[in-house]
């Protein structure tokens, strides 16, 4: 029971990261991307937006790796030994998303210096989601065989299947799609600018249901347990919800109810990984790690428990303070 | 072909060999897990590579390590000066307080972040480097981990605030949001420091057939190691920031020497300087007599020891030869390590001798990392007195170039004592991964090729050192509103 409540607070922390780290690495694609007459405009709209949240919104991820080696310390050592590679790469992204956006922030120096941090800093936010779905989609595969503690397949097994490589271009989408959403309104004074954020929400909103569709249909071969997971009784009714969400955010975004949209893109994407993680449950690495069999000790997991309560009393307050100045109404008054 | 594969068992030894002057023993992973892949070649090459990936592993652990504690060790000093100079302005008005904040608050945030990213690095390494360390010591110490995350979280949110939130917020808010970046980093530092002791101090588990029982998080967190390993650390983290940026400013005082700004700066970094030194000296005399009863093969590898022997020599310098068990053209102080281990000059000290050779760790990178840290802190507060004594003979220091000059000359020293400090403890541990438990060895990964993160993650972070460097700088040189 304790395992399985440390399991749902990983799972929350993880929405939570997609939600506001993932907006943070679609910002980055879009910085990438940016082109136009406001090029420049879209650029700074996006580091304005990123700039006071973007580091808080990454601790996220590591409290996932510390609950996960803390609650599930075995399945910590299996995934980052036969991930090994994707997860290197994955860092060597975030490292460098991180240092190159806060470069490009305090270089006085302008034009092409800048351009230059901007280029990396966007580059690396495409690199480092699209590893994070990947190495996501490489859990569900089963071809990740441990026993004993030790990964018997290798350190190829998963990872560089179709159905894991789709995952990755899911995420990449999925976050696109939260971070022009967002920078509706974070441009709402601008309406020139927020409309061009307006149509990235739709073009990628758009795209993300074939990616979808290709993910669905590459788990039937790639991740088996996972696809099985999906045809049980309560798959039809999240994916009902997330159609709903997902449509909801479609058409407020066209009628510019763009309040209304962020609600519903930030439904969607819950919905979409608590699918993911219902299909999943209860394995950790499919087939042989599992929440029960994974879990360390009663000790460790009511302590870690009472531990994130605490923290969550400090925690929560804090970041709701953060929120309410820089993403809340008083943004307004400045 | 013949001539590639000879080329590359020469770069293989190579590496074997300088890996093994710097980093210790290089012991092979006892039986190999996995048939040997991919890159080697060379029939027997097998053994080299797995050699080689164990020392490209605790080599990328150590580069990681070494990077990454600059600038945590910045992010618990610059914020306690931030906060000081806020405060100051706050309750003085004098506007070059303020200038000071938000000057300092600038080269912050880019140490920060680095320090966000690189840590980040740390946390996944601990795993992609050494599994079947954290599959048994996840459990254990996951606790501090779970704790400094939280710490970090605050530090992260307020750091946001009192960056971005200058015209947000009142300005005594401002000012709390300060004095919490403060707080969470240095209790950041302190968790992550505690999972470190429990390294060097296991408790809190039993071990056997491989495997850990009757776990306890809590007396693993309170290991007899952690208290004094953590005020070394946040003593060591105050002493390198707090000289370091005397020394940035005593260097701009010197071209600048009517700026009030500068003058200020000095002012605050010395003033922490003056009470963090003296007392990293009473905590390093603490942690010495704590490390000579948990790891007396540390305490003997810091000092050359290599005889068990009452009225103990202190050796300075010189250079320890294992083989011999001898230590050529070290200044010997008669008795001065059992007085040092014990408050004692009679006290027996154990020596390497009583410790098979195989747990001995690298006599000589320990012994001079010791020594190089002691003498770094030793310069540093002789510059101190100095300045001590010329502000008692005629109230101002910081008219005497010389003095600045000093300043600036030994600025980076306390970097240099934190990074051989940290290398007196981590390299003084070997061969153990938890000391007296497991071996570095047997937590490696199976992984091979680790030459490629290790030479991929180098070059970054050389290149983001610069660029750091280099925006720094200019944060600087920007001329003054």
């Amino acid at each position: 029971m304790l395992e399985l409540i440390i399991a749902i607070v990983i799972l929350l922390s993880l929405i939570i990261y997609a939600l506001l780290g993932g907006a943070d690495f679609g910002g980055g694609m879009w910085s990438l991307l940016a082109f136009g007459p406001r090029a420049r405009q879209q650029r700074d709209a996006i580091a304005d937006a990123l700039a006071p949240i973007w580091e808080a919104n990454h601790v996220w991820l590591i409290l996932i790796i510390v609950l996960l080696f803390t609650g599930f310390p075995p399945a910590f050592a299996g995934m980052m030994t036969a991930l090994n590679i994707p997860m290197m790469a994955m860092l060597l992204g975030i490292v460098l998303r991180g240092s190159m956006f806060i470069f490009r922030q305090y270089d006085l120096k302008e034009g092409a210096v800048r351009r230059r941090w901007n280029t990396i800093f966007g580059v690396a936010s495409f690199l480092t989601p699209f590893f994070q779905g990947l190495t996501l989609g490489a859990l569900a595969t089963g071809q990740i065989r441990i026993e004993q503690g030790r990964v018997l397949t290798g350190f190829f097994a998963g990872w560089l299947t179709p159905f894991a490589l789709a995952c990755g271009v899911f995420a990449l989408g999925l976050f696109a799609f939260l971070a022009a959403t967002y920078l509706t309104l974070d441009t709402r004074d601008n309406p020139v600018l927020q409309n061009d954020f307006r149509l990235r929400a739709l073009a990628s909103g758009l795209a993300l249901a074939p990616i979808a569709w290709i993910v669905f249909v590459t788990s039937k071969e790639g991740a088996p347990a996972m696809y099985h997971g999906l045809t049980r009784w309560w798959a039809p009714v999240l994916l009902a919800w997330t159609s709903v969400c997902a449509l909801v955010a479609l058409a407020a975004l066209w009628r510019r109810r763009f309040r209304l949209a962020r609600v519903a893109a930030i439904g969607q994407v819950t919905f979409i990984l608590a699918g993911w993680a219902l299909a999943q449950y209860p394995n950790l690495i499919t087939p042989d790690v599992t929440v029960g069999n994974a879990a360390a000790p009663e000790r460790t997991l009511r302590l870690l428990i009472m531990a994130l309560g605490f923290g969550a009393l400090v925690l929560l307050p804090s970041l709701g303070y953060l929120f309410y100045l820089f993403k809340g109404r008083a943004k307004r008054a400045v | 072909m013949f001539l590639y594969q000879n080329i590359r068992l020469a770069i293989q030894n190579t590496y074997g060999l300088v890996g093994t002057f710097f980093l210790g023993h290089g012991h092979p992973p006892s039986p190999a897990p996995a048939p040997c892949a991919g890159l080697t070649i060379y029939r027997g090459g097998c053994k080299l590579g797995l050699v080689n990936d164990f020392l490209f592993a605790r080599s990328l652990m150590a580069m990681s390590l070494a990077f990454h504690i600059i600038f945590a060790a910045m992010g618990v000093g610059m914020p306690l000066l931030m906060a000081l100079a806020e405060g100051l302005f706050l309750r003085t008005k004098n506007p070059v307080y303020l200038d000071l904040c938000h000057r300092w608050a600038k080269g912050t945030a880019i140490l920060f972040a680095v320090g966000a990213v690189s840590g980040t690095v740390l946390s996944f390494e601990l795993g992609l480097l050494w599994p079947k360390f954290m599959a048994g010591a996840g459990a254990i110490i996951g606790m501090p981990f779970s704790f400094e995350g939280f710490a970090f979280f605050t530090e992260a949110i307020f750091l946001g605030v009192f960056l971005y939130g200058w015209n947000r917020v009142p300005p005594l808010a401002h000012w709390l949001a300060g004095v919490m970046v403060a707080v969470s980093g240095m209790a950041s530092a302190v968790f992550v420091v505690t999972a470190n002791a429990w390294m060097n101090a296991p408790a809190g588990f039993k071990f056997a057939g491989g495997t850990f029982t009757d776990i306890d998080p809590v007396a693993a967190m309170l290991n007899r190691a952690s208290f004094h390993e953590a005020h070394h650390m946040v003593l060591a983290a105050l002493v390198a920031t707090s000289f370091m940026v005397a020394a940035v400013h005593a260097f701009l005082l010197l071209r600048d020497p009517a700026s009030a700004f500068h003058r200020a700066a000095l002012g605050l970094a010395l003033g922490l300087a003056g009470v963090s030194l003296p007392l990293q000296f009473l905590s390093g005399d603490a942690s010495a007599r704590t490390d000579a009863i948990l790891q007396p093969a540390k305490l003997a590898a810091m000092e050359a020891h290599f005889r068990t022997e009452t009225q103990a020599p202190l050796l300075v310098g010189g250079i320890p030869d294992p083989q011999t068990m001898t230590t050529r053209g070290a200044l010997s102080i008669p008795a001065g390590l059992s007085f040092l281990a014990a408050h004692d000059t009679k006290a027996k000290v154990t020596g390497l001798e009583d410790f098979p050779r195989d747990l001995w760790p690298n006599v000589r990178v320990v012994h001079w990392a010791f020594d190089l840290m002691v003498g770094s802190a030793l310069v540093m507060l002789a510059v101190l007195v100095w300045l001590g004594a010329l502000r008692l003979r005629h109230g101002r220091p910081l008219e005497n170039k010389t003095a600045l000059r000093a300043l600036v000359a030994v600025g980076p020293l306390g970097f240099v004592a934190l990074e051989s400090g940290w290398v007196v403890t981590e390299v003084g541990r070997q061969p153990w991964i938890i000391y007296g438990v497991m071996r570095t060895s047997e937590a490696v990964t199976p992984m091979r090729g680790l030459i490629v993160p290790f030479s991929v993650f180098t070059l970054v972070y050389v290149v983001l050192a610069i660029i750091v460097a280099v925006l720094l700088r200019q944060q600087f040189l920007e001329p003054h509103a």
